[in-house]
């Protein structure tokens, strides 16, 4: 598989076409944003914490697939889970787009993303995102 | 002109056989006699300039100072006393849009257009904050070129200054500004023109053109990084304050006060970029050698094969004009695929172009899109490559069809 067909696999493709995630959120209780200047890419992201758990996450932006496809599966992908869950979640998918780890068990469908780790110029897309959720959780960036 | 005995003069391409090299109106290559022009002056004539009475240092001196002359006769200047090396043309407009800050005052107005490259834009934005002066721009027409009959309005409000793009970094539009510098001049505006992008490309003649200030980019013309021409009206360099200030630059300095030098000197304060200067003026040579004439008709050549081929491909939008005030940048998009997802695929067919906004957001507003994909060419690209741009292409919109809109 080149690494074309290996970045932009059908779930990203999806992902980007038909987002699940997309939207905001009427009374979000945390909310972080992430631009990236040099290519106009931009996530917002909403979440609502309830009892140190996150209920909803949805997000609202512009850009790449990388960007965008990253954005909603990280919108799935933390909810239910805790603030510290979700938050470990970000340093695993970092680990994996930014030093080319192979995907944690718990990454999931975010291991479509995998193929990034081989693009420097495109890791700053799919991590976009995940930055807006630790300024959001207040991890900063 | 022949491109492919070209080529072999830049190196880069011995280096990186398989590569398609459209990103130039970003940074060109280097011919290999800037490379050996640089390190050669690095290697055996390398002192601080004007500063010194050993032999090496006044023998910098005279080469820099050769380069000055070298770039006044390649932009068509009368003195050389005209051009003041800068890094580069983004630090020329903020030069000048410090100096001519004293021009400007509330209400005054700036003109500059929509196709303006943000170097040649967010200076005057920062000077109009600080003065209490407007912007007003020249809208871009459906085509892509200056709607010259809102220019003309617009100088009705009497603009103290008219900044304008010579060639658009996105569009590739080559605006008339001989006639819109002699109409802005008579109007009364100190006329600024961004010549990053023409300068490299097309015959430049600053006698002709009659503006009062161009800024060229030396990294964009086959030069080396860090040095820039800027070219001026002694007459207005000599009325016009420093910019940046300190060593250089001074005429007598006492505890409290200084008095500043002639230009160029007053405009270039501290150690200025020799040896990239001395370099420059070799990519200046290499460009008078083959003729700025035949580089734009080539550039065109490639531009016409470029906008023909991807005129074929379904759903792709292309910008920009056609005819012979096109020169050979190519900016296009896929409605539904962003720029940087095409640019991934270009890049994994070894094709180098850019993705983005290109540093002009407020055209690409205009046009309507976020981004867009941009091939650019220069002399050493040959009609292989504009094939096999298409090709790609042509090839992205298959693999990618699923998401074009």
């Amino acid at each position: 598989m080149g690494i074309l067909e290996e970045l932009y696999q059908e779930l990203v493709l999806t992902r980007y076409k038909a987002p699940k995630k997309r939207g905001t959120l009427p009374d979000p209780t945390h909310t972080g944003g992430g631009k990236n200047p040099a290519c106009g890419d931009q996530v917002e992201l909403y979440l609502k914490v309830e009892d140190g758990k996150i209920a909803a996450a949805r997000y609202q932006g512009e850009g790449c697939a990388v960007s965008q496809a990253s954005a909603d599966l990280l919108a799935e992908a933390v909810e239910g889970k805790t603030v510290a869950e979700a938050l470990e979640l970000a340093k695993k998918f970092k680990a994996m787009v930014v030093e080319g780890r192979p995907p944690a068990p718990e990454l999931g469908d975010l291991a479509a993303l995998a193929g990034v780790a081989k693009l420097p110029s495109r890791v700053k897309c799919a991590t976009l995102a995940w930055h807006a959720l630790e300024e959001a959780l207040g991890e900063g960036v | 002109m022949d491109p492919r005995a070209l080529k072999k003069d830049f190196p880069i391409f011995e280096a990186h056989p398989e590569l398609v090299f459209l990103d130039s109106a970003a940074s060109s290559q280097k011919p290999r006699s800037v490379i050996h022009a640089l390190a050669r002056f690095y290697e055996s004539a390398y002192a601080n300039v004007h500063r010194s009475s050993y032999r090496l240092s006044e023998a910098a001196t005279e080469a820099y100072e050769a380069a000055r002359e070298t770039l006044a006769r390649f932009l068509g200047a009368q003195d050389p006393r005209e051009v003041v090396f800068v890094r580069n043309a983004t630090e020329g407009v903020n030069l000048l849009a410090h100096a001519l800050g004293g021009r400007v005052g509330p209400g005054d107005t700036i003109l500059v257009t929509e196709m303006e490259h943000h170097a040649n834009l967010v200076p005057w934005q920062q000077l109009a904050v600080h003065t209490g002066a407007r912007i007003r721009a020249v809208p871009v027409t459906e085509e892509g070129r200056l709607d010259l009959s809102a220019f003309d309005q617009l100088l009705a409000e009497g603009p103290k200054i008219v900044a304008l793009a010579h060639m658009s970094n996105v569009l590739g539009t080559i605006n008339p500004v001989a006639e819109m510098a002699k109409k802005a001049k008579e109007a009364g505006a100190i006329v600024v023109v961004d010549g990053a992008q023409a300068a490299p490309h097309l015959p430049v003649n600053v006698a002709e053109l009659g503006a009062d200030f161009y800024v060229t980019s030396g990294h964009k013309m086959l030069g080396p990084t860090g040095a820039s021409a800027l070219w001026g009206r002694l007459a207005l360099w000599r009325e016009l304050p420093p910019f940046l200030t300190g060593g250089g630059m001074i005429e007598r300095v006492e505890l409290e006060a200084s008095t500043f030098t002639e230009p160029p000197a007053r405009f270039e304060a501290g150690t200025p970029p020799f040896a990239e200067a001395v370099a420059l003026a070799e990519a200046a040579r290499y460009l008078e050698a083959v003729g700025r004439d035949a580089v734009l008709a080539h550039d065109q050549a490639l531009t016409r094969r470029a906008l023909e081929g991807l005129k074929t491909i379904p759903d792709l939008e292309v910008f920009g004009p056609e005819g012979p005030d096109r020169g050979g940048v190519v900016s296009f998009a896929f409605p539904g695929l962003h720029a940087h997802d095409l640019a991934t695929f270009l890049a994994e067919k070894q094709i180098a172009v850019r993705a983005g906004h290109h540093c002009a957001q407020p055209l690409h507003q205009k046009l309507g899109v976020p981004a867009t994909t941009r091939a650019s060419f220069y002399l050493y690209n040959t009609e292989e490559d504009v094939d096999r741009l298409v090709e790609a292409v042509a090839e992205a919109r298959r693999f990618f069809k699923d998401w074009i809109a």
